[in-house]
């Protein structure tokens, strides 16, 4: 197998994907003859960053931080309330019929669930060739059963097994084929929404390594999306964590893990659990009160106030936008960001 | 507390050099079409009263099997318990009648479940659902169970108890829907609480509030605890014992700070080493190879021994048996000690 398409100059650290100012409201609607809108679910409310040639972004939050709409957004089964996605320069949020196609091309996905992301009334070949009908041109008839073969090898898993279905594997074999799948049409960037959430902790280990392998091999980029904090920092290279719809921090895997500014970040991060009872004892975990408020009626201002500990007026009348601050050059939504002495 | 039929009322101790529960080489099959799956093949272990033992294990390992024929809720068939006794204050919890068992459950040894929301009734309140039991099995009024179940709900600290006792599940959060389950499984003032994944469908900022409930609750009303995990985080923080599971044995046991310093067997000392660490910062991740065995068709000798960067032929031939280190650890590996002191040198 060979590397990404050949186009012309691919500069690894170039922008490769940039997001600007994405917003995704769900209507929550009330009647039922006259439907009318009674108000919305903010599941992404104003998420910009870029994405790199070459590296991984962790996308980090608790359930329903809407990291997983975010994805969505990008791979377009959902459709943006407003925003702007460009893909190597092109607006993916524009584009339809053929030049989606192509687009979606360079842009893949692996689900979280390895139990119901592939169909289980197709073969592992079936499935991993599918993509090959919807883009014919990527591999001739001819040869698509020994790319689908040589796709098996590449994620570690045995040829010979291309006409098995998957109820024959196991949970971290069918992450596998999951992502023989998105590899399938040599895409650049993939989306990976929890990859390994579902997996136990011996697989997980095997399946990140497999991701970094296919990254260093084929120079792919990935978003990482992921609640597991330590698998994060162990893959990413930039880390953004999101609350209610918006990026609240975002930064090298060392700003966040370290030098990390934004309360939530820093609160998320020593709730971590370390699996050493002696570093446990010398850390100190900040402890939240209540949950996420609904993200259909956040809270004015700062959207974590509730939760903060130093929430103080102007963080209910004033929305802190994610910018550098001065207590660490790295971006953070919070007036009175400054670095904690370091985590764990 | 005023009726028990089977067991002498609260302050009854535990026999004499006896433990609180003991579970004594256990064996439990799986009947299917496809085959006997032996998914216990020999599980001890045992709980002093105000302890947390924490069973560890992936999945398929046992280790919710095990508790829940302690807790005599297995669906027998498939299931069948082959040989083995769970003794509960010294008797025997497998010999007793199902009437008999009723009584153990709940009011002696309670559980909690991974999904607090399948575990719920979607179409009851909740506070009718934690004083369903008290009015069951206790016999109380409607208004005594409502008001103990109020109690209850301030105790696992549900804000505004009284207000959201007619609320329904779906109107709780995923860390207040566990507060919940938990009040209902303390309505019996157990004296044995088995937790099994309490906190895995939680988030870690939640997840962190409902491990420090369980702390506290067990200290304040002197609970001995059982904590099925995957999670090794989340065992480092709680347990004063870890038994880790691997193919339906116990094939380490030790308590929890040599556990985490010194693994004496290669399944845990791989299990420590393939996770990512946030406080320590490493390249390539080391894993344990293979996968773990199918329950029907357990590799001869030491069932971890096609996955074992230790093996020899010893361990193909000869199943290990416990093997009891210097400071009463044990761990089921031919190789126990060099495993050790390798793991301590690292």
């Amino acid at each position: 197998m060979t590397a990404a398409p050949a186009s012309p100059a691919k500069v690894r650290g170039e922008t490769i994907l940039a997001v600007d100012n994405l917003v995704k409201h769900f209507p929550i609607s009330q009647g039922v003859l006259f439907k009318r809108q009674t108000g919305a679910v903010k599941a992404v409310d104003g998420v910009s960053f870029e994405l790199r040639r070459g590296e991984t972004l962790g996308v980090v939050g608790e359930s329903g931080c809407g990291k997983s709409t975010l994805a969505r957004l990008l791979m377009r089964l959902e459709t943006p309330t407003s925003g702007r996605v460009t893909l190597e320069g092109r607006d993916l949020l524009k584009a339809s019929g053929g030049e989606l196609r192509r687009l979606r091309r360079n842009m893949q996905m692996v689900m979280q669930d390895p139990y119901t992301s592939l169909n289980p009334r197709m073969t592992v070949g079936d499935i991993i060739g599918e993509p090959f009908q919807i883009h014919p041109d990527a591999a001739p008839k001819g040869s698509r059963n020994k790319r689908v073969q040589e796709l098996l090898e590449v994620v570690g898993l045995n040829p010979e097994h291309i006409n098995r279905y998957p109820h024959q594997f196991s949970g971290g074999q069918r992450q596998r084929i999951g992502i023989a799948r998105a590899l399938a049409l040599r895409p650049e960037v993939i989306v990976c929404d929890e990859p390994v959430s579902a997996l136990d902790v011996s697989i997980q280990a095997q399946v990140i390594n497999l991701l970094e392998k296919l990254q260093n091999e084929f120079g792919l980029s990935y978003i990482f999306i992921a609640h597991d904090l330590s698998v994060v920092r162990h893959i990413a290279d930039r880390v953004a964590v999101m609350y209610l719809g918006k990026i609240v921090e975002i930064g090298t895997e060392d700003e966040i893990y370290e030098r990390a500014t934004h309360p939530y970040t820093q609160a998320l991060l020593s709730a971590v659990p370390v699996p050493d009872p002696e570093v446990r004892a010398d850390r100190t975990i900040i402890r939240l009160n209540g949950d996420v408020p609904s993200p259909a009626d956040p809270p004015s201002g700062c959207r974590f106030r509730t939760r903060c500990w130093k929430a103080q007026e102007i963080c209910a009348t004033q929305e802190p936008h994610t910018v550098l601050r001065a207590a660490d050059p790295h971006p953070s939504a919070c007036h009175f960001a400054e670095v904690r002495p370091a985590v764990g | 507390m005023t009726h028990s039929a089977v067991f002498p009322s609260p302050a009854s101790a535990t026999p004499e050099g006896g433990h609180l529960l003991d579970v004594r080489d256990l064996h439990v099959e799986f009947r299917t079409s496809e085959g006997v799956a032996k998914v216990i093949n020999g599980v001890s272990y045992h709980l002093d009263p105000g302890e947390t033992l924490a069973v560890l294990g992936e999945s398929g390992s046992g280790k919710s099997v095990t508790a829940q024929a302690i807790m005599g809720i297995l669906d027998t068939p498939p299931a069948v318990i082959r040989s083995g006794q769970i003794l509960y204050q010294g008797r025997d919890l497998l010999t007793l009648s199902e009437e008999q068992r009723r009584q153990v459950r709940g009011k002696e040894i309670a559980m909690i479940f991974q999904d607090a929301l399948s575990a719920l009734n979607p179409t009851f309140p909740v506070g009718w659902q934690i004083g369903e039991t008290l009015r069951q099995r206790e016999g109380m009024s409607r208004g005594d169970a409502r008001r103990r179940a109020i109690e209850l709900m301030d105790l696992v600290k549900i804000p505004a108890a009284a207000r959201r006792i007619g609320d329904y599940p779906h109107q709780f959060s995923g860390g207040m829907r566990q507060r919940v389950m938990i009040a209902m499984s303390l309505a019996m003032d157990p004296k044995v609480l088995i937790a099994d994944e309490p906190t895995t469908a939680l988030d870690v900022t939640v997840q962190a509030q409902i491990m420090d409930l369980l702390a506290d609750l067990r200290r304040d009303l002197n609970m001995a605890m059982i904590l099925i995990t995957h999670d090794l985080g989340v065992v480092a923080g709680v347990a004063d014992r870890i038994a880790v599971m691997y193919a339906g044995r116990i094939i380490e046991h030790a308590d929890v700070r040599s556990l985490y310093k010194a693994p004496a067997h290669p399944y845990t000392k791989g299990l420590l080493e393939s996770i990512p660490r946030m406080d320590v910062r490493g390249q390539e991740l080391s894993t344990i190879k293979g996968l773990p065995p199918n329950l029907m068709r357990i590799p001869s000798g030491c069932p971890f021994h096609p996955r074992c960067p230790y093996v020899q032929q010893v361990c193909i031939d000869v199943v290990p048996h416990d093997l009891v280190l210097g400071d009463g650890r044990t761990s089921a590996c031919h190789f126990a000690q060099e495993v050790r002191d390798d793991s301590s040198t690292r």
